[in-house]
C-alpha cells in the first residue's frame, strides 16, 4: 500500500533511491553558487562614494526643505513644453549643486531606449484612495514624458517583501524608484548603500541620503480647510477621525483637521482612533460604528482606502469628510468636502530634475501654493457661506497669508508645544508627535 | 466489459511504460502553465513574452535566483513540517503557527538576552525558535493523546492563536518606542542578524533546510527509527504488536516538525525582516503545507515542489510590473499548478 502511493508521487521516482540525495544537496548547492558569484554582467558600474546623511531631519530646516520650480500655473496643465520650460527657469535658480551621482538616469539616452520608473504601491491601485492617487501621478508621468516606462506593483506589504521588489525593478532596469507608502522606509535604507547608481523617492519620510530623497505634500493645509466645514456642519460639536498608524503626517492631518473645526466651534471635540492597517474595511465598519454610538456626527480618515467609511458614514446618516480622492459620487446625502492629492505633476518635476542632473535629494514639503494637494467638491446641500469660509482659507493658506499653527499650541496634556508667536516650518510640523487640546486618542 | 477491461489495461500499460511518474508530474505542471497562458492570452498579453520574461526573472539573473532562494528556505523548512509528522500518520496544518511562535521565541532572545557575540546568539536564537514551534506544536498531540481532538482541527486552529499571540507583544509590551506607533518591535542588534550571502539577500539560514533535508531524508531511510515511523504511519495497530512505541514516534515527530516551522520563523526574522512585526509570513506555512502535499512528503520531492512554488511566487513579483499583470495572478499559478498535480496524480490511480 505505502509503495504503491510512493511510486505516485510527485518528483520522488525522478531519481533513483541512492542518488536522491546526491542531486538533492547539489540543487540547494547550484542555487547557492549561483547567487554567490559575484559577477553579474548585467550589473551597473558600482559609485566609489558611499552614500552620506545629508543634513535633514525634522529640526534642521535650512538646507532640507527646498522650495521648488515651476508655479502651480505651469504645474496645472498636462503639456511637456510647459514644463520643461519651467524646469529650465527652475534650473537656473535652482540652489543646488548639480549631482552627477544618477548617470542612469541623467544622462540622455540613446535612441529607442526608455527610462525605467518603478512604482510601489501597499494596496491595490484602485481603491478609491492614496494608492489610486498614487498611481494616477504615474499614470500622468507617462503622459508628460515620452520616453519612460513606468514599472508598476501593487499590494506590497511592508516588510522586507518591498526590497524583493526593489532589486527585481532594479535587474529590469529601473534607475529611479518610488517607494510610496511610509512603512517602505526602513527595508528600502537598508538597500540604496547597494545601488547608489538608482535614485529611491521615499512619500513621507524625514530624512534623505545621497541617493534617497523623500518628498511629501503640506496636505494638512486642506484637512485644517476641510475641518472648518465639519466643525460648522456638526450638530453635536463631536467629530471622528479614522487612521492607521500614529505617523508624524497623521498627527498633523488630525490636529489641522481639529484645529480649522476650533476655529468655527471652539467647544468641538474630536475622537481620534487606530485601525493599525493602512486598508482593513473590517476595521474601519466597526470604527465608523463605534463613532457613531459615541454621538459623533462628521468624520474623517487617514486610510489607504476611503470607499468603505464613505459609504458607512452614508448609510449611518453622519456627514463625511474625504481624504486622497474625492469620493463624493459614493455619499451623495454625507459628503462634505475632502482633502485630495495632485501628484502627477510633482512626479514629473522630480522626474525632470533628476533627468536634468539638477535633483538634489532631499526632504521636501510643498502644498497649495506649489499645486500639490487639491481641495475636493463641496457637497450640494452645504451653506454658501460655509463653502465661502473653507475657500477664502484655502485662498490665504495659498498665498501664505495665514498660518494657523501660530503658537500659541498646547497639546492634550495642556503642555505648550509651540510657544506663544512662533511661526513652525514644514519640516517641524511633519514632525509633529502630539494631538491637539479637546482631541482624544493616544500617539503610541 | 471485456472492452473496458482491455482499455483499462492498455492505458495501465501505456502509463506505467512510457510515462514513469516524473514525466507525469512535469506533463502535470506544463499542463498547468498551459491553461495559465490561455488566461493571459484572454486578458490580451503574450503569454510567451510574460513567460520568458518570467523566467528571466526568476532563473535568468543573480538577483531572482537568490530571490528564489529567499523564498525557498522557509517553504522547506515548513515542508518539512508537514512531511515529517506525515510519516507517522499526523497531518500538521499548523506550519504557519510554529513559524509565527519560532519567530517570537528567537525574537525575545534577540531583544532580552545578551550574549555579546554572534557566535552564541545566532545559535540560541535558534534553539528558541526550535523549541518555540516544537511546544506550539506539542500541544496538539497532548490534545490528541488526552481528549481525543483530531490534530488536523487544533494546529489548523492554533494558527490563528498563534498570530494572536504575537500581536500581544508586538501591539505591547515588545512595540518599538521610536516606531511611530507601527506594531514592529525594535530593530536586531548585529549580532542577531544572519549575514547576507554574496550581496544578495540569501542569508546564512540557507544551511537550515539543505541540513533538514539531508538529516530527514538519512533519518527516514538508513535508521531503523525511520523504517518504524514508517512502520507506525502504515498501521499503527500492526506496529504495537511488533513492540513499537507507537505515541513516543507520534510525539517526536511532531515536535521535530514543529521545531523545524519554529526554525523556519527564526530565520525570517534574523535573516530577512530583523525585527518582529504582525505578517511576517505571508502564508508561508501554508505554502509548505501545500508543497509537502504536491511532494508526497518525500524529502527530496520537497525540494522540487518548493523550488517551483518559489519560481512562481517570485516570478509573479516581477510579472506583475514587467508583464503587467495583477497581483492575483500569482495564486491563480499556484492553484492550478497544485490542482493539475493532485488531479493527474488522482487519474493515475484510477487507471492503475
Amino acid at each position: 500500500m505505502y509503495n504503491r502511493i510512493k511510486n505516485l508521487s510527485l518528483f520522488s521516482s525522478l531519481f533513483t533511491r541512492s542518488s536522491r540525495i546526491l542531486i538533492g544537496a547539489l540543487m540547494l548547492v547550484a542555487v547557492l553558487a549561483l547567487a554567490a558569484c559575484s559577477s553579474d554582467p548585467t550589473a551597473a558600474p558600482t559609485s566609489t562614494s558611499a552614500p552620506q546623511p545629508t543634513e535633514s531631519s525634522p529640526g534642521s530646516d535650512s538646507g532640507s526643505v527646498t522650495a521648488t520650480s515651476p508655479s502651480s500655473a505651469d504645474l496645472a496643465g498636462g503639456s511637456t513644453e510647459v514644463f520643461l520650460q519651467g524646469f529650465e527657469d527652475a534650473a537656473a535658480g535652482s540652489p543646488f549643486r548639480s549631482t552627477s551621482e544618477f548617470a542612469a538616469a541623467a544622462k540622455p539616452l540613446p535612441a529607442g531606449e526608455k527610462l525605467k520608473i518603478g512604482f510601489i504601491f501597499v494596496g491595490s491601485q484602485k481603491d478609491l484612495g492614496y494608492n489610486q492617487a498614487a498611481a494616477e501621478g504615474s499614470q500622468y508621468l507617462e503622459r508628460v514624458f515620452d520616453d519612460i516606462e513606468i514599472l508598476r506593483s501593487e499590494n506590497i506589504p511592508e516588510t522586507a517583501d518591498v526590497q524583493a521588489v526593489e532589486e527585481q525593478m532594479i535587474r529590469d532596469g529601473a534607475s529611479i524608484i518610488f517607494a510610496t507608502s511610509f512603512g517602505y522606509s526602513g527595508p528600502t535604507k537598508e538597500i540604496i548603500e547597494k545601488h547608489p547608481d538608482v535614485m529611491f523617492l521615499h512619500m513621507g519620510d524625514v530624512e534623505a541620503f545621497e541617493n534617497y530623497g523623500a518628498f511629501f505634500g503640506n496636505i494638512w493645509q486642506l484637512e485644517y480647510a476641510a475641518g472648518q466645514v465639519a466643525g460648522a456642519t456638526s450638530k453635536t460639536g463631536k467629530l471622528g477621525f479614522i487612521a492607521a498608524f500614529p505617523i508624524p503626517q497623521t498627527l498633523l492631518n488630525v490636529n489641522a483637521f481639529h484645529l480649522g473645526a476650533q476655529s468655527v466651534n471652539p467647544d468641538v471635540e474630536t475622537t481620534f482612533v487606530l485601525t493599525s492597517s493602512w486598508c482593513d474595511p473590517a476595521k474601519q465598519a466597526t470604527a465608523v460604528q463605534a463613532m457613531v454610538d459615541a454621538d459623533i456626527d462628521v468624520l474623517t480618515q487617514h486610510q489607504d482606502c476611503t470607499k468603505t467609511i464613505v459609504e458607512a458614514a452614508e448609510r449611518a446618516g453622519i456627514f463625511v469628510s474625504g481624504y486622497h480622492q474625492d469620493a463624493s459620487p459614493a455619499a451623495p446625502n454625507a459628503w462634505l468636502t475632502g482633502a485630495a492629492w495632485n501628484w502627477g505633476p510633482v512626479y514629473a518635476e522630480i522626474v525632470a530634475e533628476i533627468r536634468k542632473g539638477t535633483y538634489k535629494s532631499s526632504v521636501m514639503f510643498q502644498g497649495l501654493d506649489a499645486g500639490w494637494v487639491q481641495l475636493s467638491p463641496f457637497g450640494d446641500f452645504l451653506d454658501a457661506d460655509v463653502k465661502q469660509t473653507a475657500l477664502d482659507t484655502v485662498e490665504s493658506l495659498r498665498t501664505g497669508s495665514f498660518k494657523p499653527f501660530t503658537g500659541p499650541i498646547k497639546d492634550q496634556d495642556g503642555a505648550i508645544q509651540i510657544a506663544d508667536g512662533v511661526v513652525p516650518t514644514d519640516a517641524e510640523l511633519q514632525g509633529t508627535g502630539y494631538l491637539l487640546e479637546g482631541i482624544t486618542g493616544r500617539t503610541n | 466489459m471485456q472492452y473496458q477491461s482491455t482499455l483499462r489495461q492498455a492505458q495501465g500499460l501505456a502509463t506505467t511504460i512510457t510515462t514513469p511518474p516524473i514525466a507525469r508530474s512535469l506533463l502535470a505542471i506544463v499542463f498547468a502553465f498551459l491553461v495559465f497562458a490561455i488566461f493571459i492570452a484572454i486578458i490580451g498579453r503574450d503569454p510567451v513574452e510574460v513567460y520568458s520574461k518570467m523566467f528571466e526573472g526568476t532563473l535568468g539573473s543573480r538577483v531572482g535566483l537568490s530571490e528564489v532562494g529567499v523564498r525557498m528556505i522557509p517553504f522547506v523548512l515548513t515542508g518539512l513540517a508537514a512531511s515529517i509528522p506525515a510519516r507517522v500518520g499526523l497531518i500538521n496544518v499548523g506550519g504557519e503557527g510554529q513559524l509565527y511562535i519560532g519567530a517570537w521565541a528567537a525574537t525575545g532572545v534577540a531583544l532580552y538576552v545578551d550574549l555579546g557575540t554572534i557566535w552564541l546568539m545566532l545559535p540560541a536564537m535558534a534553539v528558541a525558535g526550535f523549541l518555540g514551534g516544537a511546544i506550539w506544536g506539542g500541544t496538539a498531540i497532548l490534545l490528541r493523546h488526552w481528549r481525543n481532538v483530531n490534530e488536523v482541527i487544533s494546529t489548523l486552529l492554533s494558527n490563528y492563536v498563534a498570530i494572536l499571540f504575537v500581536d500581544v507583544f508586538v501591539f505591547g509590551a515588545w512595540k518599538n518606542p521610536t516606531g511611530f506607533g507601527y506594531p514592529y518591535t525594535s530593530n536586531f542588534e548585529f549580532e542577531s542578524i544572519l549575514p547576507t550571502i554574496a550581496d544578495t539577500r540569501l542569508h546564512l539560514g540557507l544551511v537550515l533546510p539543505v541540513v533538514g533535508i539531508i538529516a530527514t531524508y538519512l533519518f527516514l531511510s538508513r535508521t531503523r527509527w525511520g523504517a518504524n515511523m514508517r512502520a507506525v504511519g502504515g498501521n499503527p495497530d500492526a506496529a504495537r504488536r511488533r513492540g513499537i512505541p507507537v505515541l513516543r514516534y507520534i510525539i517526536i515527530a511532531m515536535l521535530v516538525g514543529g521545531g523545524l516551522a519554529g526554525l523556519a520563523g527564526m530565520s525570517e526574522v534574523s535573516g530577512i525582516q530583523h525585527h518582529l512585526r504582525p505578517g511576517i509570513s505571508n502564508n508561508l506555512g501554508f505554502m509548505g503545507f501545500l508543497a509537502s502535499w504536491m511532494a508526497n512528503h518525500n524529502p527530496i520531492a520537497l525540494i522540487g515542489a518548493c523550488f517551483l512554488i518559489a519560481v512562481i511566487v517570485v516570478g509573479g513579483d516581477v510579472l506583475q510590473f514587467s508583464g503587467n499583470l495583477p497581483s492575483a495572478a500569482t495564486l491563480i499559478l499556484i492553484g492550478l499548478v497544485l490542482f493539475s498535480v493532485l488531479g493527474f496524480r488522482k487519474l493515475e490511480r484510477k487507471i492503475e
